[in-house]
């Protein structure tokens, strides 16, 4: 409307003079001018304000990723001279025989991890299925909301409750230990699953059951199978987070060095061991510590990666 | 085919059937079928018994009504459906048409708080009854639904999936039922060198015939399709109207569809569905599809037949 009035010819009736449409011009020109000034003060502030925001963000990027880097590098230069081909088949040895190797923590760990997934896999898949199908029933109410508080559940707390359970009473043993790893991976595996199937479309369900299908079968054969990818890469997680735990080991397998694979006995870990190494006096078993921290660290990374493999080949 | 002779016979058949229901007491309302009605006044009797005879339904809904919880979605339907035939279930969205024929497998059981009341009855048994195998049922009534929901497995372990449910059965011969399956749903000939692929590579209307197949390989009595081209362009449905036509030789078919040029096209008889002022569905008229796109009884059918509707 303002622009109409620039251009149309001045209203004879409401007798404008050359000096009022002069006036009038000024006051717009002024304004203008006004907006401009304003708007390039505005556009130099929010100019800095971007540089500003983004140093700062890349760098608390740079300072959260110096801890991992270093952590890496250290990990990698300490550890990487003692892993040798004896390191990783022997058992243990006295630090005057040359300190041995570290084959009887990595069958520990492997009985240790295995066993806590042949507890926690099945229960957690059976019980996610039961949720799925039954989520706002009192059990599957439950069952949420256990599991939720299960995996806040500090991993030394687990610990203290396998040792009051298992170990009290009768000795440190490999299975108290297993058990412990079990209820840290019971959560994980159950919401992972639970989610994935519920990413399972209703209509195969229904496929399935009209073609005659039990339920089970149903469960087994199609829902299970089509939510299988987000489901590994859930139990890969799974066994990631227990692969390191040290804290709920501690007073449940104990460690041991000796290569053992006795489910009653005290039973050697990786993490464990690292532990025990690291406080000992004595250079050789500093360096063992490192050559351990890197084989977890790998062991880990590879779990991750894999289970970051297995994601991207579903999503393709 | 002879339209009137055919006519004529469900007439009869109808009336019969009519007559030995009443005869067992079990068709207490007679508003739902006012077509059996109209027929017993105005066709020649024949004995009720050849008639029975003659064509006795494969199956047969008893003023059956379904409910959800509390909710009335389909009030005392009296329908039914003769072997070798396709029964095509028409009528406007909401109407109950999709909950009535998921009904006709137990399908509905699957919604938590989902009943029936009322009988349907399988060769003359009401899979309703205690003491009934739902997944006997399901496996006697095949269903083909309104999205193609292949199981993310091969071509040929879809088909297979039904068969291996009866148990280990030797590879020979599943191979045997597997081709026979795609072949009868007119897939055979675009799959067949690549059965070892995922389903889900397929094009949608290859999709719909696939479950088609799967559900054909454990020979069912009855399929049931829910809008089974809903989904799908023009082509395919084509395709999949041939297929029902092929199939019409051997199971009975149900149909439900939006689409009544198709409803015309494929079925023998048809029922009329309408919503109720209670929001129940009920069957406002059932006929040979013939007589319901061209002289209907109910003023409701004419109006929806002709597109005048609503």
């Amino acid at each position: 409307m303002a622009r109409g009035t620039m251009t149309d010819p001045p209203n004879p009736a409401a007798r404008t003079t050359e000096a009022d449409v002069a006036d009038t011009q000024a006051i717009r020109a002024r304004a203008r001018q006004r907006r401009v000034q304003a708007s390039m003060a505005r556009e130099r502030v929010r100019r800095v304000t971007n540089a500003v925001m983004l140093g700062l963000t890349g760098l608390a990027t740079l300072l959260a990723l110096i801890p991992l880097v270093w952590i890496i590098v250290d990990v990698v230069l300490l550890g990487a001279p003692s892993i040798t081909p004896d390191f990783l088949t022997q058992s243990f040895k006295p630090a005057s025989l040359g300190g041995g190797g570290v084959l009887h923590a990595i069958v520990g760990s492997l009985i240790l991890v295995g066993l806590a997934s042949v507890m926690s896999i099945p229960i957690g898949i059976l019980a996610a299925f039961y949720v799925v199908r039954n989520p706002n029933t009192t059990l599957g109410l439950a069952v949420r909301f256990g599991t939720d508080v299960l995996a806040g559940l500090p991993s030394i707390v687990v610990g203290l409750f396998v040792y009051t359970l298992l170990v009290v009473g009768r000795s440190y043993s490999a299975l108290a230990g297993a058990v412990a790893l079990a209820i840290l991976m019971l959560p994980i595996v159950l919401r992972t699953t639970e989610e994935m199937l519920k990413l399972v479309p209703d209509s195969l369900r229904e496929g399935a059951l009209g073609l005659g299908a039990p339920e089970w079968k149903t469960a087994f054969s199609v829902l299970l199978p089509a939510a299988l990818t987000g489901v590994l890469t859930g139990l890969m997680l799974a066994v990631a987070r227990v692969s390191g735990e040290t804290a709920p080991l501690l007073f449940t397998a104990l460690g041991s060095n000796v290569l053992s694979s006795a489910l009653n006995r005290p039973i050697a870990s990786l993490p464990l061991t690292l532990f025990v190494y690291a406080t000992q006096p004595d250079p050789i078993r500093h360096a063992q510590a490192w050559a351990i921290a890197l084989i977890i660290m790998v062991i880990v990374l590879a779990l991750n990666i894999g289970a970051r493999l297995i994601a991207r080949h579903r999503a393709m | 085919m002879p339209i009137a002779s055919s006519s004529a016979r469900v007439a009869i058949s109808l009336h019969g059937v009519t007559i030995v229901q009443q005869g067992k007491g079990v068709l207490p309302d007679m508003n739902t079928s006012p077509l059996a009605r109209e027929n017993a006044q105005s066709h020649a009797p024949a004995t009720a018994g050849e008639a029975a005879a003659a064509v006795m339904p494969k199956m047969q809904t008893e003023s059956l009504s379904i409910y959800y919880g509390n909710f009335r979605a389909v009030a005392d339907v009296t329908l039914p459906v003769r072997d070798r035939k396709i029964t095509a279930i028409i009528g406007p969205s909401g109407c109950g048409k999709s909950t009535l024929i998921r009904s006709l497998n137990r399908m509905n059981d699957l919604i938590a708080g989902a009943h029936a009341g009322g009988k349907v009855m399988l060769d003359g048994e009401d899979i309703y009854a205690s003491g009934i195998d739902v997944v006997d049922i399901r496996r006697r009534v095949g269903m083909v639904f309104q999205r193609p929901n292949p199981f993310p497995k091969s071509i040929y372990d879809n088909v297979a999936f039904g068969v291996r449910l009866y148990g280990r059965i030797p590879k020979a011969e599943l191979d045997d039922i597997v081709e026979t399956s795609l072949r009868r749903s007119a897939l055979w000939d675009e799959v067949k060198d690549k059965l070892k692929q995922s389903a889900m590579a397929l094009s949608g209307g290859q999709q719909q015939r696939l479950c088609i197949a799967r559900a054909i390989a454990v020979e069912p009595e009855v399929i049931l399709m829910d809008e089974p081209c809903s989904a799908l362009d023009p082509v395919a449905t084509l395709k999949i109207e041939e297929l029902m036509q092929e199939l019409k030789q051997d199971y009975a078919i149900v149909i439900v569809t939006h689409n009544m040029q198709q409803a015309a096209r494929v079925s023998d008889t048809t029922a009329m569905m309408m919503m109720r002022a209670d929001r129940a569905g009920e069957m406002i008229e059932f006929d040979e599809t013939q007589i319901i796109f061209t002289k209907p009884r109910d003023k409701r059918t004419e109006d929806y037949v002709s597109g005048r509707f609503g």
